[in-house]
């Protein structure tokens, strides 16, 4: 049974989608006229009706400067983790050391969980293996970790952009939970949360 | 004067981009097993592809070439992220991996 009311949300839900395949049209064209905007529109139209895409549940919420904060980060760790992932390439004796680590995130989020997978995954040094949606668990493959001390600082740095992405673009009910568990206290939360787990297994 | 600043910015770009393709293709072969590859196929080439992107942006500078510079980085940010999880994925569960290599392993079911 779908009320009226969740129709029409359905029907908002593709708005966001299909003006971003408008944008991109243009994009693509690099130049905007009229006569483009309507070709994207209705090309965006078709692509959205023929290939149809689950609903993503956006948050509502956004803040520019954080996430002006999240995407410069990024690019930086982009660079800085390239460097390192040459050196790595290059250096002579080289010896590889992975490892799979299994990560929970806090966010009850699909759209946040998939921009930290991708967010965690185009910096260079880590790849996501597999998603554990329900419990927003990634599995993911690190390279060049040698001691438990990379392990427990690489944990760090997916959490904490877990909570850049939340406090740029993350609802409101992730923002209360981001601040529960501040960053000092967080590698005690964690260690409680791992003997709880072992005990339980 | 600016037309120094032009040249050198052109050739760091160029060169860092060079750069970093060269040390995808080196640690393509040195490294060891599928998934410590797939890093080095992934990753640098992003950054590398940023550089020169950005240097064909400073070089034709015009609304045009900055938005399809901004969606080519966009969607190649996008989609090899997507590309590297299909395969490690794939080469986790088919068994594709050295287990030897890994100090944790925190997938392998108990």
């Amino acid at each position: 049974m779908t009320t009226k009311h969740e129709r029409l949300e359905a029907v908002g839900n593709q708005i966001p989608p299909l003006i971003a395949l408008t944008v991109l049209w243009m994009l693509l064209w690099g130049e905007f006229s009229w006569l483009n905007l309507l070709v994207g529109f209705v090309v965006g139209m078709i692509v959205t009706v023929a290939f149809y895409l689950v609903p993503v549940q956006l948050s509502g919420r956004l803040h520019p400067l954080h996430t002006v904060i999240f995407f410069v980060r990024l690019i930086v760790d982009i660079a800085r983790a390239s460097i390192e992932v040459s050196w790595l390439a290059v250096k002579p004796r080289l010896v590889t050391s992975n490892a799979i680590l299994k990560i929970r995130l806090r966010t009850r989020s699909d759209l946040i969980l998939t921009w930290t997978g991708v967010a965690t995954s185009i910096v260079p040094g880590s790849i996501v293996v597999d998603i554990d949606r329900e419990s927003s668990i990634l599995f993911l493959h690190v390279l060049n970790m040698h001691s438990a001390r990379d392990i427990e600082r690489f944990r760090r740095r997916v959490l904490d952009t877990e909570r850049r992405i939340v406090r740029g673009f993350g609802s409101y009910e992730d923002v209360e939970r981001m601040r529960g568990v501040l960053p000092e206290n967080r590698l005690t939360a964690r260690r409680a949360a791992r003997t709880k787990g072992k005990g339980s297994s | 004067m600016s037309a120094i600043v032009h040249d050198v910015l052109t050739a760091v770009l160029v060169l860092a981009g060079a750069a970093m393709c060269l040390a995808a293709g080196i640690g393509l072969i040195r490294f060891p097993d599928v998934l410590s590859r797939l890093h080095a196929a992934t990753k640098p080439q992003i950054f590398g592809l940023m550089a020169v992107t950005a240097d064909v942006a400073i070089n034709n500078f015009s609304v045009g070439t900055v938005t399809l510079v901004v969606a080519i980085v966009v969607f190649q940010a996008l989609t090899a992220p997507m590309a590297a999880h299909l395969v490690g994925r794939a080469a986790y569960t088919t068994e594709h991996l050295r287990a030897d290599l890994l100090i944790v392993d925190e997938l392998r079911a108990p």
